[in-house]
């Protein structure tokens, strides 16, 4: 058995790797490390692990060594400590924001301070496997990828993969999120009172993860607006853009379908009739799909792309499990075949 | 095994084995209603289907 370990193991994308870990086939999870909750039982915070597991959370400071290393602290914290990291295990993958972006000034510019590791940026992948699979199958350090950044990833790959935008038009992308991407630590604004029946445009531009849709998708002229909903988890990004002239529907399902084709989580969700005609992160809860659908009004070349993820699962510990399986060469889905729920 | 392609979004499907003529078939891709109008050649066209309604 491959032997693993989580370094900050009681917020919610920590707590969803560890179910994920614990059902995996081919790993033995060691430690989980929590300094809040240090010597607790995980399933005292992760309630739906009771009677998987009796770890309980450990001192950082006692880690030992591993096979791999999960990072899943809060964002800041890892570019810190990175060189100890390294001596513990030969493979890392990091769940937060420090090393998704490449380029040092760009960090700089989107996070509004100086990394503290830059020389670490280059050694690590960005892990999302449907833009980099065969660089996480040959890497040891992958990143974390950002839930907003992958439902828009995700919606613009087929069309950015198929050369089918025109980039001198804008890209706009309207993106509804869940209560759980704020993470378990609350605030005022997370109160029941405040969160509940919410539909509110808390980020209209400058999203943090912007910078990796940029990085990723090369498309220069964009925005991502974010607005939080009445979901606890899931994301739908919409994606406004135009398309080359010429472009047409059956171009687009050439794209889309190619792009469902090669990638073992990624379905085309464009029905003609039942209910559940177009993605909706409502039925992904818990499962590693990304659903993709687009509409096109030929007449003006205006493209609305959507993807829906749970943006716990594709968008933070599911994509990490599915890059530990590209690392470690072994089945991309093993551990990831939960099919989610329906009616929910 | 008779192929055709889907008028809607160009997946390529094969026809089953006693298709006729005047039979209505699902594209597996993308879920729209084709008429099959003849066997030999195979042939399709988009066959009529209700739109969603949520009433909103």
């Amino acid at each position: 058995m491959t032997t693993i370990s989580i370094i900050g193991g009681s917020g919610y994308g920590g707590g969803e790797l560890l179910r994920l870990l614990l059902a995996h086939p081919h790993v033995e999870v060691k430690q989980v490390t929590s300094r809040s909750r240090m010597s607790e039982y995980a399933y005292q915070t992760h309630p739906n692990l009771r009677k998987r597991t009796q770890l309980k959370f450990s001192d950082p400071a006692a880690l030992e060594p591993v096979d791999i290393l999960f990072l899943a602290q809060p964002h800041g914290q890892a570019q810190h400590h990175i060189d100890e990291y390294a001596k513990l295990a030969p493979k890392i993958i990091d769940l937060a924001a420090d090393f998704r972006l490449r380029d040092a000034e760009m960090y700089e510019k989107w996070y509004g301070e100086k990394h503290a590791a830059p020389e670490w940026l280059s050694k690590f992948v960005y892990g999302l496997p449907e833009l980099h699979r065969a660089e996480i199958a040959a890497a040891n350090y992958v990143s974390g990828v950002g839930c907003n950044a992958t439902a828009s990833n995700l919606a613009l790959l087929p069309l950015v993969k198929a050369d089918l935008i025109d980039l001198s038009a804008p890209v706009i992308i309207e993106i509804k999120v869940g209560s759980s991407e704020g993470g378990a630590e609350g605030n005022s604004g997370s109160l029941h009172a405040e969160r509940a029946n919410v539909i509110r445009t808390f980020s209209a531009f400058g999203h943090r993860h912007t910078a990796e849709v940029i990085q990723e998708m090369g498309v220069k002229d964009i925005s991502l607006t974010m607005t939080a909903v009445d979901l606890v988890r899931g994301v739908l990004a919409t994606a406004h853009a135009k398309v080359k002239q010429g472009v047409v529907i059956k171009d687009l399902w050439k794209a889309y379908r190619a792009a469902a084709n090669e990638n073992p989580f990624v379905r085309v969700v464009k029905e003609q009739r039942g209910i559940y005609r177009v993605p909706e992160p409502k039925i992904l809860a818990g499962s590693n799909y990304a659903d993709l659908g687009f509409e096109l009004d030929e007449s003006s070349g205006h493209i609305v792309s959507m993807c829906a993820i749970d943006n716990l699962m594709k968008g933070a510990s599911g994509s990490a499990v599915q890059c530990m399986n590209l690392m470690m060469g072994w089945e991309e889905t093993v551990g990831l075949e939960f099919a989610g729920l329906h009616p929910i | 095994m008779n192929a055709v392609s889907c008028p809607e979004c160009e997946a390529q499907i094969e026809l089953d084995a006693g298709t006729d003529a005047g039979e209505i078939i699902v594209c597996p891709d993308c879920g729209v209603d084709l008429e099959v109008t003849s066997i030999d050649p195979a042939a399709v066209q988009l066959a009529p289907m209700e739109q969603e309604d949520w009433g909103e």
